[in-house]
C-alpha cells in the first residue's frame, strides 16, 4: 500500500484517461473496464512507451485508493482465472500477484515448480498447455530461463505476465521502482539514477534500465566488470548494434558514480559468487560497492535508496542504510501490490 | 553396362578449371567422357541440362546422422536422401552418435547401413573413448576400418595433456584431427555469442575467444607434431587471422566454415518480430556471431584461408526445439540448404561461381586427402572419377520450407526465408538420387 504523502501533488502520475479515475471516497465504480490497451502480454517493459509506463502507474494509483478502502476488494477481474506459475523461490512477487488477483475478484492458483508434474519431468510447454485447458485467462510466470515466457506467449492463448525470466526481465519489478520513484521526484527527466552490482545476472537491472530511460533519467550502471555484459563495456558496435541495451553511463568506481546522485539501487549479489571463483571475497566486494552511510552522504541531500530484495545487508548495503529514513525498500514492497493489481487490471480487461 | 548422358550443361570442375558448354558420359558408376557434342552409347539415359550448371557431386566434411541411437531426429538413410537433395554426393558422419563412432567395429557398422543410402558416407571416429576426453581410441584402428578424420565433435579435446598424445600420434597415421573449436572454460555454458544481443536477451554468452583459443592451441601442437589440425566450423575473426598466419607459415591446417555462420549474425536469435523472440532454431555451436565476423568468414573463404563449406548439418526433433532456449538442443539442420545459402553469396558478388563449387567439391576433398583408392578422382569431373554428379540453377529464387525436406530435422532459422539456386538433379555413383526439376 502506498501510504506515503505524495511529496509533489504534481508528482503523481495524472491518468490520461478519465474514466479510469477514481474519485477519493467514492463508493462506486471500483474500477472502471478500459478498452484501449495494446498489448496482451507483459514480457518486458521495453515495449512500452512512456505514455504506457505512465498509464500503468496511473492505474496503480488507483488501486492504491481501492487498498485504502475498509474493505479492499473489488469486483474487476470477477470471473477470471490466474495461475501463478512459479519455478523459482520468490516471497515479494508471488505474494503480492495473489493478494493482487484476489483484491480484483479473479480466482487465483498457485502452481510451483515443486509439488507438481514438473517434478515429474513434465515440460514447459506441457504445464502451460495444462493450465490453458483447465481455463486459465492469465498465466503469471516465473522461471530460470531466460526468454520462457515468450515460448509461453507463443504456446497458449492466455495473458502471459512475466514476473522474471532468468537474467533476462522482471517488468512488474521495474514499474513498481518507477511508481517509487514517480512519488518521490515526480518527473523523473534529468534525475540521476545509480544501479550498483550484479549487473550481468540481474533481470532487475535490464529492465530498469529500460523503464528508467524511457521515462528521461540519467543512469549509471556500477560494477566490476567481470559483474558487466561484456556488450556493454565493449567495442563501440557492440553498443551501438540495433539491439543493444540502452546507452547509459558505465562506471566501475562507486565513490565516483554516487555524486550527486538522486537514487542509489542496490542489486543482491549471490554469495556464491563471491567465494573466489568470479570475485575475489564478499569482503572486497562490500569494500569497493556497498551502500555505506559515508557513500550515500555524497549522494544528492534527498536521494533515496531502493534495493529490489532480497538483500544481503552487509554485503551489497549496510545494514543502517537500509533502515535509514532514505530507505525506500518498504515502499518498494507496498507499491509492488498496487502496480501488479494495475498490470493484470489493464492486460485482462484492457482489450487486447 | 549401363550409361548416362548429360548434355548442353554448363560444365564446371574447378580442379582443372574447366567452365564450358560440355556433355558428361557416364558408364558404370565412373565418369567415362567429358566434351563436346559426346555421342550417347545405345540404350543411354539421356539428361538435358541446358540452363543448367554441371558440377562434381558436393562433398561434406561435416554431417551429423544421429545413427545409431539418436534415430528420433535422423538416420543414415534419410540423412543421405536429404544429402541428395541438397546436391551432395559424399558426406562425413561426425562420431557423436549413441554409442559413439569409437571403435573400428561401430565404424563398420556405420559403413553397412550406409551401402543402400543415396550418397556416400564416409565415417569420422571419435578421438577418446566415448568421446570422453579422457582416453584415446584406437586411432590406427578406426583409419584402417575406413575413418576418415577423428573428432570428438560437440566437444573440444579440452585436455591439453590428450591433445597433445593425439596431435603427435596421428602424425604417422596420416588422417587429420577434425576439432571443435570451443574451450569449454572459456564458453562457460554461454548458448550463444557473447555480444549485444545476448546482454539484450539475458542468455549466458560464449565469447569469441572461447574459439581462439582452441584454434591457437592446436597450430601449436600440430606445428610441433606434424600432425593436420582441421578447424571444424570456424566462426570468428581472430581465429581466421591465426589460420590464414598458420597456413602461411606452411603449417598443416585446414578449416571449414558452414553456410549459416557465411549468412546469420546472433541477430537471429532475437528474432524478426516479437513473436520469434529467443527462436530456438538459431541456437548452434559455434554460435551466430557478428556481422565483422559473418564478413570475415565470407573473405577468408573467398581467399582461400577456408578449404571447405561444411554444413555441420545438425537434425533434430521438434521436441528439442519447442523448449526454453536454454533447454533447446543446439544444431541447425543444413544439408538441403546450402548450396542456397552459397550460390546466394555469389548472387552478391562475394564469391566466383567457380570458388563457390570448388569449396564443395575438390576444396574438402584436397583438405582431408579423401580421393585414394577407389575414391579416385573424388571431387572431379575427370575421366575414371566416380560419377558424383550435381546439376545447379543460379538464379532460381525459392522460399525456404523445410517441411518439405527429406531431412527428418527441420530445425533451421531459415525458414521462410528466399535464397537464389536450386539443387536439379544428383547423381551419386551412377545412380539418379534426387530430381527436383519441374517441382
Amino acid at each position: 500500500m502506498v501510504t506515503e504523502p505524495v511529496a509533489n501533488a504534481e508528482a503523481s502520475p495524472s491518468p490520461p484517461d478519465s474514466n479510469e479515475r477514481t474519485d477519493a471516497g467514492a463508493r462506486t465504480p471500483l474500477v472502471e473496464p478500459v478498452t484501449d490497451w495494446r498489448h496482451r502480454h507483459l514480457l518486458d517493459v521495453d515495449v512500452l512507451s512512456e505514455a504506457e509506463i505512465m498509464r500503468i502507474l496511473s492505474t496503480a494509483d488507483a488501486m492504491a485508493e481501492v487498498l485504502q478502502r475498509n474493505v479492499a476488494r473489488t469486483p474487476a477481474l470477477r470471473g477470471v482465472t490466474i495461475f501463478n506459475l512459479f519455478y523459482e523461490a520468490s516471497t515479494r512477487t508471488r505474494s503480492s500477484f495473489e493478494l493482487a488477483g484476489k483484491i480484483l475478484g479473479a480466482d487465483v492458483i498457485n502452481v510451483s515448480g515443486s509439488g507438481s508434474s514438473v517434478e515429474k519431468g513434465e515440460s514447459l510447454v506441457e504445464t502451460l498447455n495444462t493450465l490453458s485447458a483447465v481455463g486459465a485467462d492469465a498465466v503469471v510466470m516465473r522461471h530460470h530461463a531466460s526468454g520462457a515466457p515468450w515460448l509461453a506467449a507463443r504456446t497458449i492463448d492466455g495473458h502471459i505476465v512475466n514476473a522474471g525470466d532468468g537474467q533476462h526481465a522482471h517488468p512488474t519489478q521495474a514499474l513498481l521502482d518507477a511508481y517509487v520513484l514517480i512519488k518521490e521526484f515526480g518527473d523523473l527527466s534529468g534525475r540521476k539514477v545509480v544501479i550498483v552490482g550484479d549487473i550481468l545476472h540481474s533481470r532487475v537491472a535490464r529492465s530498469n534500465l529500460w523503464s528508467l530511460t524511457t521515462l528521461g533519467a540519467e543512469v549509471t550502471l556500477v560494477a566490476p566488470r567481470p559483474l558487466l555484459p561484456s556488450a556493454l563495456s565493449n567495442r563501440a558496435s557492440e553498443r551501438e548494434h540495433p539491439l543493444a541495451l540502452p546507452a547509459v553511463q558505465i562506471e566501475s568506481d562507486l565513490d565516483r558514480a554516487i555524486v550527486g546522485a538522486d537514487a542509489v539501487m542496490a542489486l543482491r549479489i549471490q554469495n556464491e559468487r563471491l567465494r573466489g571463483r568470479l570475485l575475489p571475497s564478499s569482503a572486497e566486494y562490500a569494500r569497493r560497492y556497498q551502500l555505506t552511510t559515508e557513500r550515500i552522504a555524497e549522494a544528492s541531500s534527498e536521494a533515496i535508496v531502493m534495493h529490489p530484495g532480497p538483500m544481503n545487508e552487509g554485503v551489497e548495503i549496510a545494514v543502517n542504510v537500509a533502515h535509514s529514513p532514505q530507505s525506500r525498500i518498504e515502499a518498494q514492497v507496498s507499491a509492488g501490490l498496487a502496480v501488479r493489481m494495475a498490470i493484470l487490471f489493464l492486460l485482462i480487461r484492457g482489450g487486447a | 553396362m549401363t550409361s548416362i548422358l548429360v548434355y548442353g550443361g554448363r560444365v564446371i570442375d574447378p580442379s582443372s578449371g574447366l567452365d564450358d558448354r560440355l556433355d558428361v558420359l557416364i558408364v558404370d558408376g565412373r565418369i567415362a567422357e567429358v566434351g563436346a557434342d559426346v555421342s550417347s552409347p545405345h540404350g543411354a539415359r539421356r539428361v538435358a541440362a541446358s540452363g543448367l550448371i554441371v558440377s562434381p557431386g558436393f562433398v561434406d566434411l561435416h554431417t551429423h546422422l544421429r545413427e545409431p541411437g539418436q534415430e528420433h531426429k535422423e538416420t543414415i538413410e534419410s540423412g543421405g536422401r536429404a544429402a541428395a537433395r541438397g546436391g551432395f554426393t559424399t558426406i562425413c558422419a561426425m562420431p557423436n552418435t549413441e554409442p559413439a563412432m569409437d571403435t573400428a567395429a561401430i565404424i563398420d557398422g556405420i559403413l553397412q547401413r550406409a551401402e543402400d543410402a543415396d550418397c556416400r558416407v564416409l565415417p569420422i571416429g571419435a578421438v577418446s573413448k566415448g568421446r570422453k576426453g579422457q582416453e584415446l581410441t584406437e586411432l590406427d584402428a578406426l583409419r584402417a576400418a575406413g575413418a576418415v578424420a577423428v573428432s570428438d565433435d560437440g566437444d573440444a579435446v579440452a585436455d591439453n595433456s590428450l591433445a597433445r598424445q593425439a596431435f603427435e600420434y596421428l602424425s604417422d597415421i596420416g588422417i587429420p584431427l577434425a576439432e571443435h573449436c570451443e574451450d569449454p572454460a572459456i564458453a562457460q555454458g554461454g548458448v550463444m555469442h557473447d555480444g549485444a544481443v545476448s546482454a539484450r536477451l539475458g542468455l549466458r554468452g560464449q565469447p569469441a575467444a572461447a574459439e581462439l583459443s582452441i584454434v591457437q592451441r592446436d597450430i601449436a601442437l600440430a606445428e610441433a607434431s606434424g600432425a593436420q589440425f582441421h578447424a571444424c566450423h570456424i566462426s570468428t575473426e581472430p581465429s581466421l587471422h591465426a589460420i590464414a598466419d598458420a597456413r602461411a607459415r606452411g603449417l598443416h591446417v585446414t578449416a571449414e566454415v558452414t553456410p549459416h555462420h557465411l549468412w546469420l549474425t546472433h541477430d537471429v536469435v532475437a528474432g524478426s518480430s516479437e513473436d520469434l523472440r529467443y527462436d530456438t532454431n538459431a541456437k548452434v555451436n559455434p554460435p551466430l556471431r557478428t556481422e565483422a565476423d559473418v564478413q570475415a568468414c565470407i573473405d577468408a573463404l573467398a581467399a582461400g584461408v577456408v578449404d571447405a563449406v561444411a554444413t555441420d548439418h545438425a537434425p533434430h526433433a521438434t521436441v528439442d526445439k519447442q523448449c526454453e532456449f536454454d533447454a533447446a538442443a543446439f544444431g541447425i539442420s543444413g544439408l538441403e540448404s546450402a548450396w542456397g545459402v552459397v550460390n546466394s553469396l555469389v548472387e552478391a558478388g562475394r564469391l566466383s561461381l567457380a570458388d563457390a563449387i570448388e569449396r564443395l567439391t575438390i576444396g574438402p576433398v584436397r583438405a582431408w586427402n579423401l580421393d585414394q583408392g577407389e575414391l579416385r578422382g573424388l571431387g572431379t569431373l575427370q575421366v575414371g572419377a566416380p560419377a558424383d554428379l550435381t546439376l545447379l540453377s543460379t538464379d532460381a529464387a525459392t522460399r525456404v520450407e523445410p517441411e518439405s525436406w527429406a531431412s527428418m530435422g527441420k530445425n533451421t532459422p531459415l525458414a521462410g526465408h528466399t535464397l537464389t539456386g536450386v539443387v536439379a538433379l544428383t547423381i551419386s555413383q551412377g545412380r539418379f538420387v534426387w530430381d527436383g526439376r519441374e517441382q
